[in-house]
């Protein structure tokens, strides 16, 4: 564990992304190739199965640590992550073992054989022998989530350093269902004929936002433009007669859109489309609210009802495999062809349509039709260089979300409740209200938007103006207004105001405005006439 | 908030701490006739009292930082009588010159204690408990996840991260307040690395400090005409919101860290640390908090800034009467102020 701990180590300390790459390179070029496989496997988020409940870790930190266990959760819910709480709480010592990290692993999972007593003797073990970073790193073996500040692309880059491959063929190598179990390092990053799992999908493309003018991007020429919906990015593959569908967090959601399965029926094996899933409403030709999006993605299993009320359809914008081909160094005019052409065969029902793209011959009229994409449900738009490729990753310059200005508010801020992690001694999470009459309503909290000097200002304001507490939260003076954005608006019978907001976040801090002008709840539910 | 106590030698009011028998307040945050002062952080001693009353170890920085102040010093151990109150500062171990107030009236005792350390770091008066019946307690690092390691241990890693700076031909900037932590942190380096460097803010409190009589390492402040490149393999020590300023750019490459209490935790250091965190502070931490609140076998515990409410419950399930008061003191920040 000593190398993985120092290579930890070295990239938690570092803000600069050579250093972090310099090191991973380092150690995948050198470590045993057991603990380097798992390594891979860690940072991109695969884990030994659990061994150990995090209840049951709790309850064995706090009695090791002798506090009860309320004042180990109220420890936990300041510092954010469960592993460094315990690592923080236990007493303190030096490591006095040698096990790799691959030993650990298999020590770990040796324990879902063993009565309880057995487990906790051998953390409690592992606690005493372990100190610092391997502590910790031991606890994260336990609980998942090795937020390192090394994303995908900077540890391909690291292995395409120490590999001498190159990187979009390691991302797609890295991508899907593989597990440390079943591959070997040879099997999954040196192997000529990597024969891929049919389920593999391949890294996604990502735009970024435009920041500057549409006209900065050049010739209207060179460009196509679609809405840019507000559904969820998924990946369709169709390959050996099954089908999968991906979402952009790599996440396999196939058995979350059974609906998806028909899709084999209509377009050939050998397909792979990149998409937006949305539930559509037939009657009304446009996507219902991302709320009814959500209903879907928290059902593992989807019951009839829910399917019949909201009946998700993959709006394909790109292809990316034809024919059994991988397809994405073609331009992008060529791969929409195809997809048009492919689509072209499938019938109304079908649970893929094509995302239409809209013509356009100055910027000024696709500016035009953008300030109707609220109408459509969409955010936005898409646009895609006419000759670019299908990247892997968040790349400049080909794609670009040209979305819509944000709806805004003038709220004021009521309650103020302390982050964790990042934000443990700061109040970063505020509930706003709006006007009624002499009262003010809550309807919204905000968590984002403002700056680290900001919150540090705000925080230091909400411990002189806190007029009541309930437990972590504390009821403050009305006095400061903040103008929060949000992406949209809908009725709501959960929330006290009547309204539920999409992505709301603060977008100023109106200083400048009295508390009285703040808007009212009858601003909110004109908002919600014209938008909702 | 006023809050009553049984016998009300000190209460809790709106300007700050005040005590009746003796018309005196301690720490106040709005002005007032008679302020008495624990120290000289810019929380508990504020502008605009009448009186200031401090050790005499506390002064010098009192003046340097509140320009032309009314203020008598005092000696460790000495009682004042002040109308019907008497009155006794004791080490608190925060930082050179701190103190903890004990009143008494009519035999009751209060003891406020401002911020206080019980480790000693070797610069300041040690942290010496005072027996009373109502404790006064900052709760900063109230939570048993702050357990803060042998100051040696800390020196050591601070002293091999300035090598390997040094060996990189990068310039060490160190962020740290301009008084207490700063000197405690020079008094850790070991300056067979390399030259020490200051801030202009580092420097002036040092020049405070020295002059009352306190020994520190030589150090040479960076003004304009300290030319980087005559100073190779430098360590500066700065307060945090010079880290990245303009001023420190001029040095070339560098790596940057900051010293404090919060860099425990792993978010915060990568929120805030630049390119390490190093875990030392001149306030207790969890087990330093209650190990104090046992030698004063006080029986009433007031707790302020900090985490409050979970001091409180605690202590209150371990058979203390206590309960939270709501202060303006804020411990140790990160914010680019001069408190902590």
């Amino acid at each position: 564990m000593k190398r993985f701990a120092t290579l930890f180590s070295t990239i938690d300390q570092s803000t600069k992304t050579t250093h972090k790459v310099a090191a991973l390179a380092d150690y995948f070029a050198h470590a045993d190739e057991t603990d380097r496989l798992w390594t891979v496997a860690l940072f991109s988020g695969r884990r030994p199965k659990r061994a150990v409940t995090t209840t049951r870790l709790r309850e064995w930190a706090a009695e090791v640590a002798d506090i009860p266990l309320w004042l180990f959760e109220d420890s936990y819910a300041v510092v954010g992550d469960l592993a460094e709480t315990i690592a923080l709480v236990l007493p303190q010592n030096q490591t006095g073992d040698n096990r790799s990290l691959s030993q650990w692993i298999n020590d770990l999972r040796a324990l879902a054989d063993v009565e309880e007593t057995e487990r906790k003797d051998f953390v409690l073990d592992a606690w005493r022998q372990l100190g610092g970073t391997e502590r910790f790193l031991f606890n994260k073996l336990i609980t998942g989530g090795f937020r390192v500040g090394i994303s995908q692309k900077l540890m391909t880059r690291a292995l395409a350093q120490a590999t001498d491959k190159p990187e979009a063929e390691l991302a797609h190598r890295l991508m899907g269902n593989w597990h440390p179990d079943e591959v070997t390092w040879h099997s999954l990053i040196e192997a000529e004929d990597a024969s891929a799992d049919a389920s593999r999908p391949y890294p996604f493309y990502l735009a970024h936002g435009l920041e500057d003018t549409a006209q900065s991007l050049g010739p209207p020429g060179d460009w196509c433009a679609e809405w840019k919906w507000d559904g969820i990015r998924g990946q369709l593959i169709l390959r050996d007669g099954a089908y999968f569908v991906w979402s952009r967090g790599e996440e396999l959601m196939t058995d979350r859109f059974p609906e998806l399965a028909r899709a084999i029926d209509h377009l050939p094996p050998g397909t792979v489309l990149d998409g937006e899933l949305l539930v559509w409403q037939t009657d009304a030709d446009k996507p219902a609210s991302f709320n009814s999006l959500q209903a879907r993605i928290g059902r593992k299993t989807v019951p009839k009802k829910l399917l019949a009320e909201a009946p998700v359809v993959l709006h394909a914008y790109d292809l990316l495999e034809w024919e059994g081909r991988d397809i994405r160094n073609r331009p992008f005019a060529e791969r929409r062809a195809l997809l048009e052409r492919a689509c072209a065969m499938l019938p109304a029902q079908a649970p893929v349509r094509l995302s239409p793209q809209h013509h356009f011959d100055t910027w000024e009229a696709l500016a035009q039709l953008r300030d109707t994409a609220r109408a459509e449900n969409a955010e936005g738009l898409m646009l895609k260089r006419r000759d670019s490729p299908y990247l892997s990753g968040r790349k400049k310059g080909d794609w670009w979300k040209w979305k819509l200005d944000p709806l805004t508010i003038d709220a004021v801020m009521i309650y103020a409740q302390s982050g964790s992690g990042r934000r443990a001694n700061l109040f970063t999470d505020f509930t706003f209200a709006v006007w009624k009459g002499n009262e003010l309503v809550p309807f919204t909290k905000a968590y984002s938007g403002l700056t680290d000097k900001e919150f540090r200002e705000i925080t230091a304001w909400v411990k002189k103006n806190t007029l009541q507490r309930f437990g972590p939260v504390r009821q403050v003076t009305p006095h400061h207004v903040f103008e929060i954005a949000f992406e949209g608006i809908q009725a709501s019978s959960r929330h006290k105001s009547g309204v539920a907001l999409r992505f709301p976040r603060m977008k100023r801090w109106r200083h400048d405005k009295p508390l009285a002008e703040a808007n009212s709840l009858d601003d909110l539910n004109e908002m919600l006439r014209i938008y909702g | 908030m006023h809050l009553m106590t049984k016998s009300s030698v000190l209460t809790f009011t709106e300007k700050g701490i005040y005590c009746p028998a003796g018309d005196f307040y301690i720490d106040p945050w709005r002005p007032v006739e008679r302020a008495l002062i624990t120290h000289g952080h810019a929380d508990h001693a504020r502008w605009g009292m009448g009186t200031y009353l401090a050790t005499d170890a506390a002064l010098p920085v009192m003046r340097h930082r509140l320009g032309d102040i009314s203020a008598q010093g005092v000696r460790y151990g000495e009682v004042l009588q002040l109308g019907d109150a008497r009155v006794s500062f004791h080490p608190a171990g925060h930082v050179p010159g701190s103190a903890q107030i004990r009143v008494e009236v009519r035999g009751e005792v209060f003891v406020a204690s401002g911020d206080y350390k019980v480790v000693d770091d070797g610069l300041s008066e040690p942290f010496e408990p005072v027996k009373c019946h109502h404790f006064i307690t900052e709760s900063t690092f109230g939570l048993p996840v702050f357990r803060w390691a042998d100051q040696s241990e800390v020196a050591a890693d601070i002293n091999a991260w300035w090598a390997a700076c040094a060996a990189a031909g990068k310039t060490a900037f160190l962020g740290a307040y301009a008084l207490g932590k700063a000197q405690r942190l020079l008094s850790m380096l070991d300056p067979a690395i390399g030259p020490i460097l200051t801030h202009g803010a580092v420097e002036a409190t040092n020049a405070v400090l020295r002059a009352q009589g306190l020994s520190l390492r030589d150090t040479l402040q960076a003004t304009a005409d300290v030319k980087p490149k005559d100073h190779p393999g430098a360590i500066v020590l700065a307060p945090p919101s010079a880290l990245g300023s303009a001023w420190a750019r001029k040095f070339g490459p560098q790596e940057t860290a900051f010293a404090s209490g919060w860099m425990a935790v792993r978010g915060i250091r990568r929120r805030r640390a630049g390119d390490r965190g190093f875990v030392i502070s001149d306030h207790a931490d969890w087990a330093g908090l209650l190990w104090a609140i046992k030698q004063t076998e006080a029986e009433n515990i007031y707790v302020t800034h900090g985490y409050t409410d979970i001091l409180t419950r605690y202590l209150a399930e371990n058979g203390w009467s206590a309960q939270v008061v709501q202060t303006q003191f804020e411990g140790e920040t990160l914010d680019q102020g001069e408190a902590t």
